[in-house]
């Protein structure tokens, strides 16, 4: 059975023809940012023809299914369904912008064209990994991500870049060694395939084994992504990480690779392990949200701008996984709204977090404060980043907060309702912490007389560039915030599927 | 007559986002656009009431696919009933006469652009709250009104207090929208998985929700209105909002946005009715009737502290925010919403009233800044006069008539007792207001000599809300009433009709004799405590900045902080370096005794291929390899043993 759709091969071969053209058309012909960009826009554009094609209840669309190494029985198996789609054309979204901003803001040290090269490399692992529908495959290219990340962060990053590239690099191999142990163990405990389809469709016939070992399996998987996106008490590289990273690499840390660890666990853990995801669904609810008051409180504590932003990266994210762990097409949607949303609002205050440093030299929250007195428009977008991170309806943050609360009223059947019903309480008390952490965080910068840093200091207001890229972000939060159809619509037909499936009798 | 409804909304929402974008090139900062709007919005108001009341006061209802969740279509609503008009013509109205008035009142201030913007999208909000038959709009508008809120009482946000007052009112009504989030997701199933709240109003009246989801989501949902209405004990925030400019003051955190916790229980009124049994006949007291009354008088309590003007407003607010809480949870809905819109009207006028005073005088404090006002600011004086009048309700003035009614219906309700709690406000209102209205007006000047009256955008604005204060009043002429059948209930009348009275003579008696609460404070043990228990404002705000917010800052995030760095990262680095060590050990091991060659060659092509990108980053790269080789290792033989 071979099958190949030409726009699901696209999104992996029109970056890697960016990235060959990176390397190959000599410097000074046509810049390489441009080129960068280019081919950012061009795999959009694929992905816009997927959105313009994909059809809400035609099941996997765009598939690429052809043999790959026949010895283990995996094949180069890619398709979009519900689930990926949005998380897909958000990341492809945001590379174009990132793309965008590196025509002016490319990193000063080291090659331009290695900097541009393994953005392309990136967006390759990325959208490899929404596509994958084979184990092995999906682990290669989650794997594939690691690797231009870590020279972003390590060739381009602030002081601590070397200690931050490896923490983020040891803690991600580790996740992914225990990860690949269990994906082994689903081969061979099960029918000696890698085939996701094939392993969530007979799920529970996946893991012929007992629910004992489909937990001790799941808890492996559980390892991977949570260092991914993160979870508490494995998201101690993020910090550090995405203040190091260059401006570029920790948008795109943030909106596109934290999102991996989520869709790992929903495109794989949940359905390929069922029992075993039910089994831990109370622990991951409570570990959703000890991180949700965690980070919260941890960004209090915070005195650097982009290490706050950071941590409340950890907050946002356990929304996702108490969406995860009610295992309800309600709790699904949720999750993948939160990280959709998550995707564009973070990295929206990323940028504008880079902004400042590039203008003031520091992050200091101490030394900040009156940044609207000198720069209102800049600190203005930060305003907007904010309100929309703290999950104000109407703007998109607000989706996957309130799913998620909605969906632990009522979680999937045999799962604990009453704990569940606590979890529902403590993350909806996590909405207030949400507000005090941004709104103090947005007073220190915004409000107040001029601080330390901007004395006597002249700088530019939002540049066009930065206009170019924040606008159609800001213009795109608003749009999914006031029509969420534009995303249910297309996710709810396949996670009430996948819960189906998920729950079929034997 | 749905595009009426909506045009008030969407022609608001175009209106901010214009005057935000281009409002600067207008001569007067853009508050020309947002005059003419909003004389749009009042003319739209008003023919919408109209048309309502030519078509026999049918609901206007429409709705339209809005998405699909978990399989459950959500319609987007809006339903436009009498409790919606009377929402809409007094947003509309206050807010055109509080444009009118900040176009002369913010016209020096270097930000007016924005303020006046942000009172646009306030109007939008606070419109498209009113009309909205489902719960998520509800929210929608509900929170973005919060914002708004924050934006405006931190307009001059060069002041560290200002900032202060606008993260604690944002912050406190965001503690009690945890209620607000977790009462409609509970409501939602309660409502067999609807947000309609035309669907949910119906299920409970005919009780099809389990009394424990109904219980528990009217509970919720009262915690987001103790927060939003300033009641009792989370009005905390609402005397310090009062730092944001004064027309802002008379809009938002007078006339419109604190109410809109009222209209959250009058909009799902049957819900609460059966959640409390309200209307059971028994006149059990509820959790609501009891707030309401504790608000009324502890805030009228403070009120007689205050010598800032706007503080003493504020706490009038409050106060008076409470009587529509009592009287919906004491089975008065319609005295609630009746009491709301004379309250809108005439504490608005005193708003603007306020702020004209304070302009001419430069300043708010009523000891030092006033005094014997009456002659050089007419005007001002006959509104503010107009308007207390109708606020503390002498008869004929509108208060009364809102007050009558309420006894008429709570008697109707059985809960007489309480009737003893609109009593007691009514003397303590009458009271402060006396108090504050003399210590204006009347007495000695204090302050600047040379006080010249407000210009007539000011006065005659705030003219046309004390007029319309006046006017409201006679509305009970059409308000549908029970029979008055209880013998109680005229008695009560009467007493409601003497007691303001009262409290004007008791204000004027203690004023001739020299009675104050400090003089008695001074002489009287008991005195002194109350007054010490008062002038800390029952230690609230201690405890919630002093004890509960520094507790979360000071003491729970560093406690947190600190985990992380020195347990959970400390670990983690430790783990790093032991495991660098064992790797270094085996590996030397290892390539000494067997592997040798290979990994030298192997391992010298990808030093050699990585020194390409990074030569400092290889080496360790390899490093973690090793290390990550061992965790997978570890991590099988673990997988092994389990499966075992």
């Amino acid at each position: 059975m071979t099958n190949v759709s030409l726009l699901g091969l696209a999104a992996l071969v029109v970056p890697l023809i960016g990235l060959a053209a990176v390397l190959i058309v000599p410097e000074g012909k046509l810049r390489t940012p441009v080129l960068g960009l280019i081919g950012f826009g061009l795999t959009f554009a694929c992905g816009l023809a997927m959105l313009v094609q994909y059809k809400p209840r035609g099941g996997p669309q765009f598939e690429v299914n052809t043999s790959w190494i026949p010895s283990i029985n995996s094949r180069f198996h890619l398709f979009v369904d519900g689930v990926s789609l949005p998380l897909l054309l958000m990341s492809m979204a945001m590379f174009v912008a990132v793309g965008i901003y590196c025509l002016t803001r490319v990193p000063k040290t080291g090659s331009a064209r290695a900097f541009v090269g393994l953005l392309l490399l990136l967006e390759v692992g990325v959208n490899g990994t929404f596509l994958a529908q084979d184990l092995v495959l999906f682990f290669l290219f989650f794997e594939l991500v690691l690797v231009p990340m870590y020279f972003l962060i390590g060739i381009w990053g602030g002081k601590r870049r070397q200690y931050a590239a490896l923490k983020f690099f040891v803690y991600t191999v580790f996740g992914s060694a225990v990860m690949l142990v269990g994906f082994l163990a689903v081969y061979f405990l099960g029918d000696k395939t890698f085939s996701i389809p094939e392993l969530s469709a007979g799920a529970s016939h996946a893991v012929s084994a007992t629910v004992g070992v489909q937990t001790a399996v799941f808890a492996a998987l559980l390892i991977g992504f949570a260092v991914k996106l993160p979870m508490f008490p494995l998201h101690t590289w993020m910090p550090d990480a995405h203040t190091e990273a260059p401006t570029a690499a920790s948008v795109l840390l943030a909106s596109v690779m934290l999102k991996l660890g989520g869709y790992g666990l929903i495109r794989i853990a949940l359905p390929v392990l069922p029992e075993g995801a039910k089994v831990f669904a109370p622990m991951l609810g409570l570990l959703g949200v000890v991180a949700i008051i965690y980070g919260a409180l941890g960004c209090l504590a915070q005195s650097d701008l982009k290490r706050l932003i950071a941590f409340s990266s950890l907050s946002h994210m356990g929304f996702v996984v108490l969406g995860i762990a009610t295992c309800t097409p309600a709790g699904l949607n949720a999750a993948i709204y939160a990280m959709f949303a998550h995707g564009l609002i973070t990295g929206l205050l990323f940028f504008v977090a880079g902004g400042v440093q590039h203008r003031l030299h520091t992050r200091d929250l101490a030394k900040l404060g009156g940044l609207l007195n000198v720069a209102p428009r800049l600190s203005w977008v930060l305003g907007f980043g904010v309100v929309a991170s703290l999950g104000i309806p109407g703007l998109a943050g607000f989706w996957g907060e309130f799913g998620a609360i909605l969906a632990s009223f009522q979680p999937a059947d045999g799962l604990p309702v009453h704990l569940f019903r606590v979890y529902m309480v403590i993350a909806a008390v996590g909405t207030v912490l949400a507000a005090a952490y941004l709104l103090w965080m947005f007073s220190r910068v915004a409000f107040g007389s001029v601080g330390e840093a901007l004395k006597g200091v002249q700088i530019r207001d939002l540049t066009k560039t930065e206009a170019v890229v924040f606008v159609p972000l800001m213009i795109a939060i608003v749009v999914f915030g006031v029509a969420p159809a534009l995303i249910l619509d297309v996710v709810d037909p396949s996670t009430t599927m996948l819960v189906d499936t998920m729950f079929a009798e034997q | 007559m749905t595009w009426l409804a909506l045009g008030a909304p969407a022609l608001m929402t175009v209106s901010f986002l214009a005057v935000l974008l281009v409002g600067k090139r207008f001569r007067n900062g853009g508050v020309e656009l947002g005059l003419g709007v909003n004389v749009i919005n009042v003319v739209l108001a008003v023919a919408l009431a109209a048309a309502w009341n030519a078509n026999d006061k049918i609901s206007i209802e429409a709705s339209t696919h809005w998405f699909e969740f978990a399989g459950k279509a959500v319609d987007a609503a809006i339903r436009v009933d009498g409790l919606a008009i009377a929402l809409i013509v007094l947003v509309a109205v206050v807010s055109l006469a509080v444009n009118v008035f900040s176009s002369a009142y913010m016209k020096d201030d270097r930000r007016k652009t924005h303020f006046y913007a942000v009172l646009l999208l306030f109007s939008a909000a606070m419109q498209l709250f009113v009309i909205s038959d489902n719960l998520l709009q509800l929210v929608f508008g509900w929170e973005v009104m919060a914002l708004c809120s924050f934006l405006l009482i931190g307009h001059w946000w060069e002041e560290k207090h200002n900032v202060a007052a606008a993260m604690k009112a944002f912050l406190t009504t965001r503690v009690s929208d945890v209620g607000l989030l977790l009462g409609v997701a509970v409501l939602f199933y309660g409502a067999n998985f609807s947000f309609s709240v035309t669907a949910l109003n119906e299920a409970a009246a005919n009780n099809a929700v389990s009394r424990a989801v109904l219980v528990t989501g009217a509970v919720a949902l009262f915690v987001a209105v103790i927060g939003k209405s300033a009641q009792f004990p989370l009005h905390t925030w609402l005397p310090d909002a009062m730092a944001g400019p004064t027309p802002m003051s008379a809009l938002i955190h007078a006339a419109t946005m604190v109410v809109a916790g009222v209209f959250l229980v009058l909009r799902l009124y049957p819900v609460f009715d059966s959640a409390f049994g309200i209307t059971d006949g028994s006149g059990t007291a509820n959790v609501i009737v009891i707030i309401g009354a504790v608000t009324v008088v502890i805030a009228a309590l403070l009120a007689f502290l205050q010598h800032d003007i706007k503080k003493v407003l504020s706490y009038s607010t409050v106060s008076q925010l409470g009587y529509m809480v009592l009287a919906i949870g004491a089975g008065a809905p319609m005295a609630a919403l009746f009491h709301l819109v004379v309250h809108g009207f005439s504490k608005a006028a005193l708003f603007l009233a306020a702020g004209s005073i304070s302009r001419s005088v430069h300043g708010y404090d009523l000891r030092r800044d006033m005094g014997d006002l009456h002659a050089s600011l007419p005007f001002t004086h006959a509104s503010f006069l107009v308007s207390s009048l109708c606020l503390v309700g002498v008869i004929p003035f509108s208060a009364f008539w809102s007050k009558e009614l309420m006894v008429v219906e709570m008697t109707d309700a059985g809960f007489m007792p309480f009737i003893w709690v609109l009593v007691l406000g009514s003397v303590m209102t009458a009271a402060y207001m006396a108090r504050m209205y003399y210590l204006v007006f009347w007495g000695a000047r204090r302050g600047s000599k040379i006080v010249r009256e407000s210009p007539p955008a000011m006065t005659i604005s705030t003219g046309v809300l004390a007029l319309g204060a006046v006017l409201v009043g006679f509305g009970a002429i059409f308000i549908d009433r029970p029979q008055l059948h209880a013998s109680g209930g005229w008695l009560a009348i009467l007493v409601e009709a003497i007691f303001p009275l009262l409290g004007i003579a008791l204000a004027v008696v203690c004023f001739k004799l020299g009675i104050g609460a400090v003089g008695l404070a001074r002489r009287f043990k008991f005195a002194r405590a109350a007054y010490h228990v008062l002038w800390n404002r029952y230690y609230l705000d201690w405890l919630y900045e002093h004890v509960i917010a520094r507790t979360v800052r000071k003491g729970l995030s560093l406690v947190v902080h600190w985990f992380d760095m020195r347990i959970i990262d400390a670990f983690v680095d430790s783990f790093g370096r032991a495991s660098v060590k064992v790797g270094k050990a085996l590996m030397n091991r290892l390539e000494r005794d067997v592997v040798d060659g290979t990994v030298n060659a192997a391992g010298g092509a990808s030093m050699r291929a990585g020194g390409l990108l990074a030569r400092s980053q290889a080496g360790r790269v390899q490093r973690y390899v090793a290390v990550s080789v061992t965790a997978m290792v570890l991590a099988a033989m673990v997988l092994m043993w389990v499966v075992q």
